[in-house]
């Protein structure tokens, strides 16, 4: 019986060994490491790159990374929620609604997003109607910022909050919206009091799957941030290519994981509080 | 006799089919009234148009004189205790009592938390949630949750039927000494004839939409304007175009010429049900008849032959013309 066990997660452990552990395991060894003149990593043993991380700089970057995602998660919340609930109330064509949802897909996120940089561009469609209609005289910088970074985010990880938010919503009882309006709760009160509260489950995997990729997110920044609007994964891409400072990539890397980890404990443990 | 709910000539037509057809009803303050019959009669959707959950397709709803039938639910002071309870799982006990007082102004909404859970004994046990609760306690919390509101009139829907049958006879007779307490209109819908009779002042009995007969437990059980009336509120032996309840009927060994009405019948069989034996015969016209006599009394052995009687008075007797 043992052994059959064994045979049969065989797979799974070499999948987890070889492709996860063992790069892990790598990517430590490199952070503790010194930097090659070219790249690469040679002797000795060091803890520089963690030491380096408090510097303002670094610690900016990580900030900035925080507060990007956590203008993501709250917007994707913000944006998904009423959509989930006119899906989930909807009395026909849910399945049509959900397939409009997922259908951006379809299409390569680095081809939508290079498409949102057509749009928002000095010379994009946004820019040239609004000059156009006489609404602005110069171009308005749409483009480059912050504000383009969260916007690429929003747009990327929407389908993240509003498919969870979604399967909650759908399971809700309705007889407990008809409860609170009979006990005198007008649709607002019903809404939060009952509807968000009962919603939390589906508002708490929406925001993790959103908050999560937005604080490592590399793309996004790289295209609609310009360079300018830097968050930690471009950090720790600049460190594997221009920088030449694998150590120090790696270190980054470790860190964004170690944090990640950390607030899905947090989460985790919350759950198991409220449950309780 | 003062009126506090009204329903004229409601009906509630969907596209598939007539769920409620011309229901007139009246009830006077205080008074425990229930909706009974079969599943899909209508008994429900009128309670839902009453709360506010339907808008009736025709008819006119009044509360206190005032119609009623387009306001929004959070509009009527009328209150529901929902078959399945609908407790609001993420409250606590007092949290779901205090859940239509908030809207109030007032410092006593701790008094009436506390008074109302007193009466419907749940002192104690006001930061439990839903889930911690028995079946019992959970429809005490909804019935609390709509009492402490004092509604015009209380809205209950089947709320005895998720409870198992042991304790559903106990919380009956708690419901109906609450509702003697508070002196609250209750309008019960139910499809068990037992909780209707035990329970109600008057009582109107639903068939397919349209409502049959209304009058007191004894007047409907004695005296069934319909058919549909008189089997669903207990059993019936029909003999020609007269019905006549098991236990108004007698088994004799020799013919009676006392004024009774007798019918010669062969004994099938006996079924012992505890408080009672009900016999099962055949008249000799070939009916069957269930006869429901005391297990004091004579037994009777499969074969026999023998006299049902009983009084012309006990005879349901209906002239299904006048009634539609």
């Amino acid at each position: 019986m043992n052994r059959l066990r064994a045979w049969f997660l065989a797979p799974t452990w070499t999948f987890v060994v070889t492709l996860f552990l063992a790069p892990l395991a790598i990517i430590l060894g490199y952070s503790l490491l010194t930097r090659g003149v070219y790249g690469g990593i040679t002797a000795p043993w060091t803890a520089e790159s963690y030491q380096r991380l408090i510097d303002p700089i670094y610690l900016g970057i990580l900030w900035r990374s925080l507060w990007i995602a956590g203008a993501s998660t709250l917007l994707c919340l913000l944006l998904g929620f009423p959509l989930a609930l006119f899906i989930s109330r909807a009395e026909k064509h849910k399945n049509f609604y959900l397939g409009l949802v997922m259908l951006p897909f379809w299409t390569s996120f680095l081809v939508r997003t290079y498409a949102w940089m057509f749009l928002l561009r000095d010379t994009g469609l946004v820019n040239t109607i609004l000059q156009k209609l006489g609404v602005i005289h110069s171009p308005v910088p749409l483009l480059y910022n912050d504000g383009a970074v969260i916007l690429g985010l929003v747009y990327g990880y929407l389908p993240f909050t509003v498919l969870p938010l979604y399967a909650t919503l759908e399971r809700l009882d309705r007889t407990l919206l008809e409860a609170a309006a009979d006990l005198g709760a007008k649709p607002w009160a019903a809404l939060t009091r009952i509807t968000i509260p009962l919603s939390a489950p589906g508002i708490r995997a929406g925001a993790i799957l959103v908050f999560i990729p937005c604080l490592g997110a590399y793309l996004t920044p790289d295209l609609l941030g310009g360079g300018k609007s830097v968050m930690i994964g471009n950090l720790i891409q600049n460190q594997f290519t221009t920088a030449r400072d694998w150590p120090f990539g790696s270190a980054v890397s470790l860190v964004l994981m170690a944090l990640v980890m950390v607030l899905l404990f947090a989460i985790a443990r919350g759950e198991g509080e409220s449950l309780l | 006799m003062e009126r506090v709910l009204e329903l004229r000539d409601v009906s509630k037509h969907y596209p598939s089919h007539h769920a409620v057809n011309g229901v007139s009803l009246s009830l006077a303050r205080g008074e425990f009234f229930s909706l009974l019959g079969p599943s899909g009669c209508g008994k429900t959707t009128t309670l839902r148009m009453v709360a506010g959950f339907e808008e009736p397709t025709r008819g006119e709803i009044r509360l206190n004189g005032a119609s009623i039938q387009h306001l929004k639910p959070y509009q009527r002071n009328v209150s529901t205790v929902f078959q399945n309870y609908a407790l609001f799982p993420h409250l606590s006990v007092r949290d779901n009592v205090e859940f239509g007082l908030r809207r109030r102004a007032g410092n006593h909404i701790a008094d009436r938390v506390r008074d109302v859970l007193d009466l419907v004994q749940l002192a104690g046990k006001e930061s439990r949630r839903p889930a911690q609760l028995s079946g019992g306690e959970r429809q005490r919390v909804a019935l609390a949750r709509s009492l402490v509101l004092e509604p015009d009139v209380l809205l209950l829907d089947e709320p005895l039927s998720a409870l198992d049958p042991n304790l559903r006879k106990q919380v009956r007779a708690e419901l109906k000494a609450i509702q003697r307490r508070v002196g609250i209109t209750f309008l019960f819908v139910t499809h068990d004839q037992e909780e209707a009779l035990s329970l109600s002042d008057r009582l109107g009995v639903m068939n397919k939409g349209c409502l049959e007969q209304v009058g007191t437990p004894e007047e409907i059980y004695l005296r069934p304007s319909t058919r549909f009336v008189a089997s669903f509120l207990g059993a019936v032996n029909w003999i020609g175009d007269v019905g006549v309840r098991p236990e108004a009927m007698r088994i004799a060994r020799q013919a009676s010429t006392n004024g009774h009405r007798s019918r010669p019948a062969t004994i099938l069989h006996s079924t012992f049900l505890g408080n009672c034996v009900h016999v099962d015969t055949r008249l000799s016209e070939g009916e069957p008849a269930v006869v429901e006599i005391s297990r004091l009394g004579e037994t009777f052995a499969p074969g026999e032959q023998v006299h049902l009687w009983w009084e012309p008075a006990d005879e349901l007797r209906f002239d299904e013309l006048h009634q539609k």
